[in-house]
């Protein structure tokens, strides 16, 4: 009688548990956790918590550039900053669309530019000179570094690999 | 630093008073015309990611005394300002450290302003969230006698609605303590007004933005900037022109970002917007890429702003006095 209380108890406790971390994350269910640890890719850092911004106030992280990834039916995103060999920042936002046309017309509206190039990620990748960007089915990611990364594009790469394989 | 002018380019054409109820009146000199400074340092970036601290303090006095026609760099503060009051410095930080107001340059305000007679616990240096401030590279703080570091969302906003126009909104209650606010943009493209500098960055003195994004932010730009408490106590702007962003704002976009390395500043929040969207436009232009009105962002606001019933400023440019200058 008393273990079937504790367990009644333990699995009252898990289920709050359960209650709670979807409450944590805004019960964006469709948003993973894409964010290698620190180490994990060669020479990058996970320098700041993760943070999370729904439809609903996906503004008061990118203000009126929110219109777009609403227009193209987000869910949510989920948002940390890396740091390269301790020093370069950059930031990792992982969009959650509700299909992958959402991210496809996301990704699409990005003019190349003069520097830029296609490259094998997911299931599209553009790599700039400081930021690369693809999408994988209803996912858009956009790693955005604030200065120029030693290793350049490879290093950045290895970073969209590493989210990539947790999509 | 003692810099010197490498070249000054300034419109002069015709002559128009702006309309009643504007209050750019200092530095504007003889002409009737909306004066608006650019001044550039080539030489402004170090090998790390923050501005040449010295060089970015000259290049505010250099624009400065430049817009106030002032002999030293104080005077112009003077004319901005007055002993007892509380002075707010708005940034536009959303964008992180890179697209941010320098630190260097918010320290070098905040010095000038001190030795101006304000009091360091009457300054105030804010933004919409807490967050974006840290990101940009300040820190927090709220020491009583020191200069403040605040967000909104700490600080809050006032009970009260006010409204003009299309917009009904609830200012920042740091907003209602400031007399005087100097604001401090930087310039970006705006998927949806086209551009985002003088103007746009009151978005961050209210408590729902997001209402007001609908067609090209238009009128919501105008109305908003017509509030009383944002009409009249905006007494300066101070664009932070390092980088500059001419396609996929207002978020940071490296890939579409330039170096214009410089400070814009002026009084006349039209003239500096209407400035402001040429620059992107030549820059866009530059890059093979459509106009701000063809990509379906354009900049109607500023029309909406310089019209007979708001009369912000002026979005012509022939009334506008742009003058630029090279600091070698």
């Amino acid at each position: 009688m008393k273990m079937r209380i504790q367990r009644n108890r333990l699995i009252a406790i898990a289920a709050l548990l359960t209650v709670v971390v979807m409450a944590g994350v805004g019960c964006k269910k469709k948003i993973a956790d894409p964010f290698p640890a620190s180490g994990v890719v060669a020479g990058w850092e996970k320098s700041g918590k993760t943070q999370t911004f729904d439809a609903a106030n996906l503004y008061e992280y990118i203000d009126g550039g929110a219109e777009q990834y609403i227009s193209a039916g987000v869910v949510g995103v989920a948002t940390s900053d890396y740091k390269f060999q301790g020093s370069v920042e950059a930031t990792v936002d992982v969009y959650t669309m509700k299909a992958a046309d959402g991210a496809k017309t996301i990704f699409e509206a990005d003019p190349a530019t003069s520097d830029s190039k296609s490259v094998q990620l997911g299931d599209a990748a553009r790599l700039y000179g400081q930021s690369v960007v693809f999408r994988k089915g209803s996912y858009l990611v956009r790693i955005t570094a604030f200065d120029a990364v030693p290793g350049g594009g490879n290093a950045l790469l290895a970073l969209a690999h590493g989210v990539e394989g947790r999509l | 630093m003692q810099s010197r002018r490498e070249f000054v380019k300034e419109m002069v054409a015709g002559a128009a008073v702006l309309g009643a109820g504007t209050n750019f009146a200092w530095g504007q000199g003889r002409t009737a015309k909306s004066k608006v400074v650019i001044v550039r340092d080539a030489k402004l970036r170090t090998p790390g990611p923050a501005p040449d601290e010295k060089r970015v303090a000259a290049l505010l006095d250099h624009a400065m005394q430049t817009y106030f026609n002032a002999q030293n760099s104080l005077q112009p503060w003077k004319q901005i300002v007055r002993p007892g009051q509380v002075v707010s410095l708005k940034l536009n930080s959303m964008g992180g450290r890179a697209i941010s107001p320098s630190v260097a340059l918010v320290a070098a305000i905040c010095e000038r302003l001190q030795q101006a007679g304000i009091k360091a616990g009457d300054i105030i240096v804010w933004d919409r969230g807490s967050r974006e401030l840290e990101s940009a590279g300040f820190k927090l703080s709220n020491a009583p006698g020191a200069v403040r570091f605040i967000g909104s969302d700490t600080a809050g906003y006032e009970d009260a609605s006010v409204s003009y126009g299309s917009v009904t909104t609830r200012l920042a209650k740091i907003l209602a303590q400031s007399d005087v606010l100097i604001n401090l943009p930087v310039l970006k493209s705006h998927n949806l007004a086209g551009v985002t500098m003088a103007m746009k960055n009151m978005y961050g003195v209210i408590n729902n933005p997001s209402s007001l994004h609908g067609a090209a932010c238009n009128p919501y730009l105008a109305d908003l900037n017509m509030i009383p408490q944002i009409r009249q106590k905006v007494r300066f702007v101070v664009g932070d022109l390092k980088t500059a962003v001419y396609e996929g704002g207002p978020s940071y976009r490296p890939e579409y970002s330039w170096n214009e390395d410089g400070l814009l500043v002026g009084e006349d929040r039209v003239a500096i917007d209407t400035i402001s969207a040429q620059m992107i436009e030549r820059k866009r232009a530059e890059k093979g890429l459509n106009t701000l009105a063809q990509k379906g962002t354009p900049t109607s606001f500023l029309a909406t702003a310089a019209d007979a019933q708001h009369r912000l400023g002026t979005n012509d440019p022939a009334r506008i006095a742009l003058i630029e200058q090279r600091i070698a």
